[in-house]
């Protein structure tokens, strides 16, 4: 066999066995070279997997030879081979702008553990979604969780100690209650392959049991995506996490939720038992809920750190509204919109550490006239802001527009106004940033305390590169969001397209 | 469909609500681990329960024995209490770091004196 044929699993793999590693080396330059050769790695057989699968076919890994599904299978298809891309890119991206952006963010002894929490996190994310296994998914899902708290954790602010310890609670009930599903679907079913798992499920008749699995599972990873009100834990770990742990969440972790969720949603319960069960209403006005709350209370925020992390909370609402429709256009726009908003969101972060880098506070009382000290900071900041309104020519339209669409397509007129509506809130909260930082004259003797270096100018500029040109040419991330939304659509009791 | 054959879903049941209970309810952080631990063990009970058979033994092949208990929830939960002993030593260490940061390890204390920072700091 040659070594292509492992790329399924060199793909959790090499992260996983590099922290480790990392945490030997012990010299924060040589664990940071370690995580820039893996993280690129990684991007590189997500790129390639997804290559393989791009005419439609699914790669079946069996782990050790067990074939599935006995064994735990890792399983590539355009769903979630696009959800690898979005997550092993924004890592590789993520760890250049840290190599400089941690040195004030935390002490210099505890970088080479950054990097190897790093390293966990990224494998568990990978691991969540290439692997086929639903108990696998709990042990990646608590790998990755484990990591991120102690990631937020290593920030110099004793604010992060507590939003460390929040996360964990909510994190640890969230993990908790998707075990409680998982298990009872085990019960029900007797398997635990996500595909088996579906096909043996649609065979029996509609019971509590499966409505009560549906709903721990449901509950569950709503606190792990933060839908509202179940997003608590969300606004203070992104605000006082280290920056680029701020901007690798905010792309990626809610995201990989919220693929469990249309994992298990489409391909184990299947769209006719969720109709059944009336829990996509129920999702759609959470998300509407969230679309409305969360942007206005991002508008009430001082810090930027704090702003940006309640827009995402908003955001994660016109995801999930997408998923609620649940129609091939709806779900184009919720995956258009899982890959728009995280590059968005990614790009904002990695500005919004330039701007911790260089004036030490994301505070708006200390950014008056950012945009006469940091043009470029602040351009981009504007450019993320009109993505999240959804401005045309940025990628936030893209989604939005399909969002739409969606809504038309299913015959709800009035959820399109709504959409529209709750864009404005948006406009809102980003004309707070455009105030302080064009309209409000810099403080007498302002000036940067640190000048942005290229290791963090360069990724983040690619990331906002990435914003403006998934805006304009669509033809990767539509075409994956839509090959990916067939695979869902085609899971149990489906349509076939 | 007697009492027994649900009891052992009934305690976990009530091992889970009273976790979450401790959870919600408690302010202090190391009484929230507690109920956390609590809730998490309650899962264990949902996994093994089942998969015990009375009269059952370990599923190896040897005459005399036909009656097997399924070893598949029991390795799960092996995992299981792995993740659950790194959550709780995690959460843990976090009680002391914040104890060492904040001189409290009482949830309206910690958030109060942050609020009384914030607040001050915000008008520097």
């Amino acid at each position: 066999m040659s070594l292509s044929n492992h790329l399924p699993a060199l793909q959790v793999v090499i992260p996983l066995v590099s922290a480790p590693i990392a945490l030997l080396i012990r010299q924060r330059h040589l664990a940071w070279a370690l995580m820039m050769v893996v993280s690129w790695l990684s991007l590189a057989i997500s790129v390639l997997l997804w290559l393989q699968v791009s005419d439609g076919s699914v790669i079946s890994y069996a782990i050790g030879a067990w074939p599935p599904p006995w064994g735990i299978e890792y399983r590539v298809d355009s769903l979630n081979a696009f959800i690898l891309v979005l997550i092993s890119g924004t890592a590789a991206l993520v760890v250049p702008f840290s190599l400089h952006s941690i040195e004030h963010d935390m002490h210099q002894q505890q970088h080479y553990l950054f990097h190897t929490m790093f390293a966990l996190c990224l494998a568990g994310l990978l691991g969540i979604t290439i692997t086929g296994d639903a108990f696998n998914v709990f042990v990646f899902l608590e790998i990755s969780s484990l990591s991120t708290y102690v990631l937020i954790a290593l920030s110099r602010r004793r604010q992060a100690l507590v939003a460390s310890f929040q996360y964990l609670m909510m994190g640890t009930i969230g993990a908790t209650l998707i075990v409680v599903g998982i298990g009872l679907l085990y019960l029900l079913t007797g398997s635990l392959n996500i595909a088996d798992m579906g096909t043996r499920l649609s065979t029996l008749p509609p019971s509590r049991a499966v409505y009560t699995a549906l709903a721990f599972l449901s509950i569950g990873l709503s606190l792990k995506l933060a839908l509202f009100p179940l997003h608590q834990w969300l606004p203070n770990a992104y605000a006082d996490a280290p920056s680029a742990v701020s901007a690798f969440l905010a792309a990626t972790a809610t995201k990989v939720a919220i693929y469990v969720l249309l994992r298990f949603y489409f391909d184990v319960f299947g769209l006719p038992r969720l109709n059944e069960a009336g829990i996509l209403p129920l999702l759609m006005a959470l998300a509407i809920a969230a679309m409305f709350v969360a942007s206005a209370i991002a508008i009430a925020q001082s810090d930027l750190k704090g702003l940006f992390a309640f827009s995402s909370v908003a955001q994660v609402g016109y995801i999930m509204l997408g998923v609620g429709i649940s129609n091939d256009t709806g779900l184009t726009a919720a995956l258009l919109h899982i890959f728009n908003h995280g590059i968005t969101k990614g790009a904002t972060f990695l500005l919004l550490g330039i701007v911790m880098y260089a004036i030490g506070s994301t505070d708006l009382s200390r950014l008056r006239g950012i945009g006469r000290l940091m043009p470029l900071t602040s351009a981009g900041l504007l450019l993320c802001g009109l993505s999240l309104i959804g401005i045309p020519g940025t990628s936030g339209f893209i989604s939005k527009w399909y969002l739409v669409l969606a809504a038309l397509e299913a015959g709800h007129g009035w959820l399109a106004f709504v959409i529209v509506v709750s864009s404005m809130l948006a406009v809102a909260y980003v004309w707070k940033f455009v105030e302080v930082a064009y309209l409000q004259e810099p403080d007498a003797g302002a000036h940067l305390q640190r000048k942005p270096v290229l290791t963090m100018a360069l990724p983040t500029t690619v990331l906002c590169a990435a914003t403006l040109y998934f805006g304009l040419d669509t033809r990767f991330s539509l075409g994956a969001a839509s090959a990916a939304a067939k695979v869902l659509l085609s899971g149990v009791g489906g349509v076939t397209p | 469909m007697s009492f027994a054959a649900y009891f052992t879903y009934i305690v976990t049941y009530l091992l889970m609500t009273a976790g979450l209970f401790i959870v919600i309810a408690r302010g202090n952080l190391i009484k929230k681990l507690i109920g956390l631990g609590i809730f998490q063990s309650s899962v264990y009970l949902l996994y093994i329960g089942p998969a015990k058979l009375i009269g059952g033994t370990a599923p190896v092949l040897a005459t005399g024995y036909s009656v097997y208990s399924n070893p598949l929830p029991h390795v799960l939960i092996l995992t299981a209490i792995v993740v659950g002993v790194a959550t709780l030593a995690l959460g843990l260490a976090l009680v002391v770091r914040i104890r060492e940061a904040y001189g409290s390890i009482e949830e309206d204390e910690v958030l109060a004196e942050d609020k009384a920072n914030t607040s001050t700091t915000g008008h520097a």
